[in-house]
């Protein structure tokens, strides 16, 4: 097999920190090639390059050996490498057609239009996908949206395929099934490079892998030679593992969830009588299918949207189900939403504000003539040294610079600075690798032992398993059962499934 | 009553036309991303570039009107060298072009003596026999030739923004730049041109203003229609075909006040002159109480592109 894309050396710094230290990478035709490392260890800062996206300072790239330059995104496509991104780079308003068209121009619209929406229902017969090429994209699940991306990318004869942590959006089933179809592609002769933190997916899948550390390639070989463990040292430099636990004493209800209904504005029912309780000191797992009504429970906790009828009973404030942020917050309710950078983040204030909102009635900070910059400075320095908030050169620096892992640890340091009662977290570690994973869960019952009420929802299931003390499966907006801990994997599985 | 009407309604194109062509100039620039609010300032330029080669040539409107376009692309271009490529803020950038506008067209409309001065302006085109229609001949079938090249414009600039390779890029610019880059669309040159060929048409409608309706120039003499094209954007939801409807109306409500006053009806004028902007607020304020949400205001509309950005 020969060298289909071949990395030397890459060097690349923004605004003078070092994000890519000389990294260099090989893939083949016919191979997955994992791409393995931590958040911020320049995974998708190498692929971007490969990709045209950003110009290396230093290095060198070459296509079936031969040596290139790459002046944007459609020259390194006219040399067929083709990247599916995390955040996905599709129009919203436009049809899958409009969208695969915009990336692949022909000369004339109508008729182009004609063709590529022949060759997408070419390429989605093929891979078994299921998307119809007249949708639009805002109108489609993610797990959807991702065929897109990679339907657009192949319609553009990529013989390189880069996938930026693509199962992190989807369920496991999802995630299963697109592996499978990326490794069948990889079959057919693609060479597939497959950005990603998760070991499991690169034990199955890969051919080979390559591991990432500090914007260096530390090491390339088959992740089958190699065990789990040597796989998470080379990643990590260190094995990190769940920190022991208390057993569950069963204390007083802290958060009652009451026949919680919520009509979407298309009419669609996403909540149809959920009901749980959590006590104190309890982690309580909401597992499920993503889509049946997770986030809308979590929005609805957190205060996001108003639920239609029912109840949020929490020990002390009673219902507040339609209270407002400021009562919430008296309530001592901590929110770690899905979506940090919608929710729980101004990405473009300083981290040291990000963190004072938190005490903005408190008056921790001064009264509301005066603002104690000197303490919140202090506090922030703290916090993020606390919470081990990598990246940080400064508390002044945007908070939008943080990488996903340390922004959520950002999160949670300031959830967490006012001691909460109750803790809504929403896949918490979505997109996070190993140790900032494990710093989250460290967090997570740190909050339990305490006595907090923790509502943990999560697509990721082993999550579920190891963090809850009881588990519930939420289907179609509903809990429809629930387990004690210590829960059995497959009894989930098959709630989750049976009922959906 | 009858030829109230008439009357009326026969000198609503001639109002409609610079609101309609100026709202389609915006929308092109806004499709592409960039919130242009340059409207008042550039139609003052096409205003007074179309008066003053229309002086200086001794006739020839078609030549002036040309004239205006050029004049109004040629300034936005500043404008689009200050938020496209230096990523300034939109609002503060177009405001300063207004701005800049109004007294450079003041100053150069003195100093050249162009002030209140004749134009020939363009005759009628009589479209025979329909013209003879009485009543329906004198509102649809004796307008100036602009009026028809409004519509012909207008079909073809939803053409170009639906139908082509062009449009759809400049859309995708305007919606989502990360995903238009990525894909291999030049942010930046789509939304030069998107100014410049949107700002060409807001120059046209400046000159119409100066050369075919009022044939003279007078310094400010746009008088605000370019912030009601603005208003008419947002009326419009950025399609072409509901901006063309939205400059009707208004241009019947400014076509309505000098028949009034001809009538002998007392109305305050301002009471009529303020009723575009109090009907654009009424459409604002329905818009963002429907229920969906969804306003079609293009995504990335107001930001600047930074392509090395990193979350």
């Amino acid at each position: 097999m020969n060298s289909a894309l071949q990395l030397a050396g890459i060097r690349k710094s923004f605004d003078g920190a070092l994000a890519l230290d000389g990294a260099s990478f090989e893939s083949r035709s016919g191979e997955v090639h994992a791409l393995l490392g931590e958040n911020g260890a320049g995974k998708s800062s190498l692929m971007n390059v490969a990709a045209g996206l950003y110009a290396p300072d230093a290095g060198s790239i070459s296509i079936n050996g031969a040596p290139i330059s790459l002046s944007g995104p459609a020259s390194a496509r006219s040399h067929g490498i083709g990247m599916v991104h995390q955040h996905f780079k599709l129009v919203r308003p436009f049809t899958v057609a409009e969208n695969v068209l915009l990336a692949n121009p022909q000369p004339h619209f109508a008729s182009g239009l004609r063709d590529i929406r022949d060759a997408i229902k070419k390429q989605v017969d093929a891979l078994k996908f299921s998307i119809d090429p007249d949708r639009r994209i805002d109108s489609m699940t993610v797990a959807e949206q991702q065929q897109a991306e990679i339907v657009k990318v192949l319609v553009g004869g990529a013989r390189i395929l880069i996938l930026d942590e693509p199962t992190a959006v989807l369920t496991d089933a999802e995630a299963i099934g697109l592996l499978e179809i990326v490794q069948r592609l990889a079959r057919s002769g693609t060479a597939v490079v497959l950005v990603t933190h998760k070991l499991q997916d690169v034990k199955r899948y890969a051919d080979v892998v390559t591991i990432m550390r500090g914007g260096k390639t530390v090491a390339t070989l088959d992740p089958r030679q190699s065990t789990a463990e040597e796989l998470t040292e080379l990643t990590v430099g260190q094995t990190s593992a769940l920190p022991e636990r208390t057993p569950h004493q069963g204390g007083p209800t802290r958060l009652n969830v009451g026949a919680l209904t919520y009509t979407r504005a298309d009419g669609r029912t996403m909540l149809n009588n959920t009901s749980f309780f959590v006590r104190a000191g309890e982690i309580y797992g909401i597992a499920g299918v993503s889509g049946n009504g997770q986030a809308e429970l979590a929005e609805a906790l957190i205060g996001a949207i108003e639920p239609s009828t029912g109840e949020i009973w929490v020990d002390g404030a009673g219902d507040i189900s339609h209270a407002g942020p400021t009562k919430r917050r008296e309530a001592a309710i901590a929110a770690i939403p899905a979506d940090r950078y919608a929710y729980a983040l101004a990405g473009s204030l300083p981290i040291q504000d990000n963190l004072a909102v938190a005490q903005i009635r408190s008056g921790r900070y001064g009264s509301i003539v005066r603002l104690d910059r000197t303490a919140m400075r202090r506090d922030a320095i703290a916090a993020v040294k606390d919470y081990d908030v990598q990246g940080v050169r400064s508390v002044k620096q945007k908070a939008s610079l943080l990488s996903g892992g340390n922004a959520q640890k950002l999160v949670i340091a300031r959830e967490f600075s006012r001691e909460p009662d109750v803790v809504v977290a929403h896949s918490p570690s979505r997109g996070l690798d190993a140790r900032a994973c494990a710093a989250v869960h460290q967090r997570l019952i740190a909050a339990r032992e305490r006595g907090a009420a923790i509502v943990l929802i999560s697509e990721d299931l082993d999550e579920i398993l190891s963090l809850s003390d009881r588990i519930g499966v939420m289907t179609r907006g509903a809990i429809v059962a629930e387990f004690e801990r210590p829960a059995d994997r497959q009894a989930i599985g098959r709630a989750m499934v049976d009922h959906a | 009553m009858i030829d109230f009407l008439v009357n009326w309604l026969a000198n609503a194109p001639v109002t409609a036309v610079p609101y309609a062509l100026a709202a389609l100039g915006l929308i092109i620039a806004e499709r592409s991303g960039v919130l242009n609010l340059t409207a008042e300032g550039l139609m003052l330029v096409g205003a007074l570039a179309g008066a003053g080669a229309c002086l200086a040539l001794g006739g020839y409107p078609a030549v002036a009107l040309v004239a205006a376009m050029v004049a109004a692309s040629a300034v936005s271009l500043l404008f689009a060298v200050l938020v496209v490529v230096l990523r300034i803020n939109q609002v503060i950038a177009g405001l300063s072009v207004v701005f800049f506008c109004q007294g450079f067209t003041g100053l150069v409309g003195t100093l050249a003596k162009w002030q209140n001065k004749q134009l020939t302006g363009l005759a009628p085109l009589k479209i025979w026999p329909l013209s003879e229609i009485p009543g329906i001949g004198r509102i649809l079938f004796q307008q100036d030739p602009i009026v028809y090249l409004t519509i012909l414009i207008f079909f073809a600039v939803n053409f170009l923004l639906f139908r082509t390779m062009l449009g759809l890029r400049i859309r995708s610019v305007g919606e989502n730049p990360g995903a238009a880059d990525a894909a291999g669309v030049s942010v930046t040159l789509h939304r030069i041109f998107a100014i410049v060929a949107g700002s060409s048409l807001i120059g046209l409608a400046g000159g119409y203003i100066s050369v075919v309706s009022v044939k003279l120039w007078v310094t400010g003499m746009t008088g605000g229609r370019g912030w009601i094209a603005v208003a008419l954007v947002v009326f419009a939801r950025w399609a072409p075909w509901p901006a063309l409807a939205g400059a009707l109306l208004f241009g019947c409500i400014e076509a309505l006040i000098p028949q009034i006053a001809a009538a002998g009806i007392r109305v305050p004028q301002y009471l009529m002159l303020m009723t575009p902007y109090l009907a654009t607020i009424a459409v604002m304020i329905w818009v963002g109480t429907k229920d969906s949400g969804i306003t079609q205001e293009p995504g990335a509309l107001g930001q600047p592109h930074v392509r090395e950005e990193r979350r």
